[in-house]
């Protein structure tokens, strides 16, 4: 394990973990929003989640960040820095907030002593009064004051953190002042504390970075798909996803309905896209439970939608704020009858955009539902990252033309792909069907039928070049072991497997990003030469595994590391797990 | 985005059977729902639709048939879901005419809160519901609509529930214009569809269909529809009033009411989505 530890006089460290806590309107997420966007001001990558207690308005809450000199998706195994505001309950978030022997931790004297599951650690301990350093500028609020420690602890410059405070409070410009005041007195109090974390240098500036969440970042890859009508309903994690699409889909003529169940959003967007308008929904698990019928009359009449899943602890209600990859096997396998479909995954927070529009690209040239599987995590990890390479576009849905003659919207085609009328289009009027149809869309309950159209709607799937993007493919290509992974998984993977390289493990490291239809036949090849498959995941039941199990003949000995969400995988248990597999 | 193909035929006149396709219903001979074909026929020649510009969306169930039967396009979706399906069609291609169709079981009890959201979102389409009381496609159980002493094999002696409401739940609800019609009165079921698809917002028309097979004492309707016993109002306390001496054989335009139908609201403009990026930038 990687400990976290203040580096001695005159060193930096490339990466620093801070978490700032505090009971609800102690503003420590506000704070943490500065600190990472004054981060991204100075030139750094960074990461920051959020957790907070059950209530739903105020109660306790925690900003976890990561601020490093290389790009980040996944925190650290130890935080350097615990500050809070005040302790009332932060002890509940002690699993999320690991603490080491080098660690910090700073709170308010005046607040009481911090939680003992924290101090355990052996860390040190540096009281701050920061009420008592609020009060001596006027409308000074400790959380500012928190702000301008911590900032001056990881060597964050003045300017960075000042128009970090600007950009927020601009439209408060009363409260500017004090903020920007309250700040210089928690950086003036930090002289005092005998630990610092100095951040080494940030890198040199290539490609423009954005600061976005993985919601956000798949609400614009559907835009960039092209989806221009949205039926939404609210449900924890994705809800944010939905918020950002209304009023960006109205800046590009497109809209956004609130339905009354996902029952509705989903039929509601198979309507628009029916109407020829390139459509999605967004959900977490016990809405994709209730959409899994009305995605197999998406598959059986043709209709190309996308349901972004924002997976979050199952199942049942679950935990609703946590990660969890538990939707794998609903979303491969959820639908009744033969009912071949997409099923993609985002594997970084910025990759949420590239994925979710390469699944509009993929639904509209197949005509198939496509779901992206998204995660807690994902969505609503907020991050600096090198703006997103742009993939290419898609080929768009196949259209029949007016006036046709003897159109057949079901037609038998060599790639399974059949011309689809527009509702408007002279001449070629029929009726989209869930009834298993004959070439015209007219209903039949011959077997000959079936199999025809069966046949058609798998090979529409399994004829097409899905190129490059099937996965991330990475690690030493020599090795003779390989790790196959998905999601949000990805991160603390790659970096337990770099911590691991330098030990002399090597390894392939394969992050699927097209699940459904398995790319069978391009990750046998990814794993030529392999003696070892390592599959992970965040789950019970090991899904990813038992699935690759079931299509394809994986090459040499295939173990499975996996465990439940709630807590995300650190790269040092992957590191850890990674120097017994290489031993076995 | 896909490229909506606008029509380029000119209007002709047709007529009622220039609506109808040429598929063979499933229906049994004699059922109410042939004569709703032959009134929405009407309707749309006396509308001059093109039919290229008419959806006709359904859910499941005998009467959800009617979309192949129609010459304009079709949907044929999932149970109950009909009217979340048109919802959409009509959100993302306003240019439509969206004319949503089915049953009592399908609209009332597996699709009973998307028929609430449907009235109170107020969206410019009209809702047919061929109402024969009874579940048909599976041979004979009760629907919501259906009497609390209807004797049946899944609920012997009757299910003794009190019959669901369509028209006052809609009224209640915000639908913006209601009437009940007959199958057996085709000229007068033809003049309130087409009043129904011409009044704006959600239009909702209850249509008593007979089921002859499993309802045969339905035949005796005819000796019981009231027609034209309704009087059009705008006015809800009048219509809300109007419906305690409803007999449910009372026909006509119970309401007629000026909410102005579903629109998205806030800014809009036509930008390229490129132009949001500056939202992302550092």
């Amino acid at each position: 394990m990687q400990h976290a530890q203040s580096p001695g006089a005159g060193q930096t460290a490339r990466s620093v973990s801070v978490v700032l806590a505090g009971s609800g309107g102690a503003g420590v997420m506000t704070a943490g929003n500065m600190l990472l966007e004054a981060a991204a001001h100075a030139g750094y990558y960074a990461l920051m989640t959020r957790s907070s207690g059950p209530q739903i308005r105020g109660g306790e809450a925690a900003a976890m960040l990561r601020i490093a000199c290389e790009p980040v998706e996944c925190m650290e195994d130890q935080f350097h820095v615990l500050a809070a505001v005040d302790w009332e309950n932060v002890q509940r978030f002690n699993a999320e907030i690991p603490l080491g022997a080098g660690s910090l931790i700073l709170g308010d004297p005046d607040q009481g002593e911090p939680p003992e599951v924290f101090v355990r650690s052996g860390c040190t301990r540096v009281a701050l009064p920061l009420k008592k350093l609020a009060k001596s500028v006027p409308e000074g609020r400790p959380n500012m004051v928190l702000l301008g420690t911590l900032a001056a602890l990881l060597g964050l410059p003045e300017d960075a953190v000042a128009r970090a405070v600007e950009k927020t409070l601009g439209k408060r410009p009363a409260a500017l002042a004090p903020s920007l005041a309250a700040v210089a007195a928690g950086r003036a109090a930090a002289a005092d504390i005998p630990v610092r974390f100095p951040l080494a240098p940030p890198p040199a500036r290539g490609t423009p970075r954005w600061l976005l969440t993985g919601n956000e970042a798949a609400g614009y890859g559907a835009l960039k798909g092209g989806v221009r009508f949205v039926a939404a309903y609210p449900i924890t994690p994705a809800t944010e996803l939905l918020e950002w699409m209304s009023p960006a889909l109205a800046q590009v003529g497109g809209t956004l309905v609130q339905a009354e169940d996902e029952l509705a959003s989903i039929n509601m967007a198979i309507g628009g896209s029916y109407g020829g308008v390139p459509s999605l929904t967004a959900t977490s698990g016990p809405g994709l439970s209730l959409m899994v019928e009305a995605l197999g009359l998406a598959v059986a009449a043709e209709i190309p939608i996308v349901v972004v899943d924002v997976m979050r602890v199952g199942p049942s209600t679950g935990i609703p704020t946590k990660s969890e990859q538990g939707d794998l096997n609903i979303a491969v396998h959820g639908l009744h009858g033969d009912a071949p479909h997409l099923v993609l995954a985002a594997n970084s927070v910025a990759d949420c955009l590239g994925t979710t529009q390469w699944a509009v690209q993929l639904a509209e040239s197949l005509q198939t539902p496509a779901i992206v599987l998204s995660d807690q995590f994902l969505g609503q990890a907020r991050a600096v990252v090198d703006r997103p390479a742009a993939i290419a576009a898609g080929t768009g849905r196949l259209t029949a033309d007016a006036g046709a003659p003897g159109y057949k919207r079901y037609a038998v085609t060599e790639n399974g792909v059949s011309p689809m009328a527009i509702p408007g289009t002279a001449g070629l009027a029929y009726t989209a069907d869930g009834l298993e149809h004959a070439e015209r869309g007219t209903p039949s309950s011959q077997a000959t039928d079936h199999f025809a159209q069966l046949d058609k709607r798998r090979r529409k799937l399994t004829s097409w070049n899905y190129g490059a993007l099937w996965a991330d493919v990475e690690g030493d290509a020599a090795a003779d072991g390989a790790i196959v992974t998905f999601g949000s998984c990805t991160a603390p993977v790659r970096e337990g497997l770099a911590r691991a390289a330098a030990d002399g493990v090597a390894a392939r490291l394969i992050s699927l990003r097209l699940l459904a239809p398995l790319p069978a036949g391009q990750l046998i090849a990814a794993l030529t030469g392999v003696r070892r498959v390592l599959v992970i995941e965040q789950n019970q039941s090991a899904q990813l595994y038992r699935y690759l199990r079931a299509e394809c003949d994986l090459p040499g000995r295939v173990t499975s590391l996996h465990r439940p969400g709630a807590l995300q995988f650190s790269p040092g248990e992957i590191h850890r797990h990674l120097a017994d597999w290489s031993r076995a | 985005m896909s490229e909506i193909v606008p029509s380029s035929v000119a209007p002709a006149m047709r007529g009622p059977n220039d609506y109808k396709s040429d598929v063979k219903p499933v229906w049994c001979p004699g059922c109410g729902d042939f004569g709703v074909v032959n009134a929405l026929a009407k309707a749309m020649a006396k509308m001059a639709l093109e039919p290229q510009d008419v959806a006709v969306v359904s859910g499941i169930g005998c009467s959800s048939r009617i979309p192949a039967y129609m010459a304009s396009y079709g949907f044929h979706g999932v149970h109950g879901r009909a009217l979340a399906a048109g919802t959409g069609l009509k959100i993302a291609r306003p240019d439509l005419t969206v004319i949503v169709t089915g049953g009592d079981g399908d609209g009332y009890s597996i699709g009973g809160n998307h028929f609430v959201h449907a009235c109170r979102r107020n969206v410019d389409m009209t809702y047919i519901v061929m109402d024969n009381r009874v579940y048909g496609m599976t041979k004979g159980q009760p629907s919501p609509t259906t009497e609390p002493d209807w004797d049946s094999k899944l609920s012997p002696e009757g299910t003794g529930l009190r019959e669901f409401q369509p028209l006052v739940i809609a009224l209640t609800s915000g639908a913006n214009f209601i009437a009940r019609g007959f199958t057996g009165d085709p000229n007068g079921l033809a003049d309130l569809i087409e009043r129904a698809v011409r009044h704006p917002g959600f239009s909702f028309v209850e249509v008593l269909s007979p089921c002859v097979t499993f309802r045969p004492e339905q035949k005796e309707w005819k000796k019981r529809v009231l027609p034209d016993a309704f009087k059009p109002t705008a006015d809800l306390t009048r219509a809300a009033r109007r419906m305690l001496r409803d007999t449910g054989f009372d026909l006509g335009v119970l309401y007629a009411g000026e909410r102005p139908p579903y629109a998205p609201r806030g800014p809009r403009a036509r930008r390229a989505p490129s132009d949001l990026e500056a939202r992302f930038a550092l």
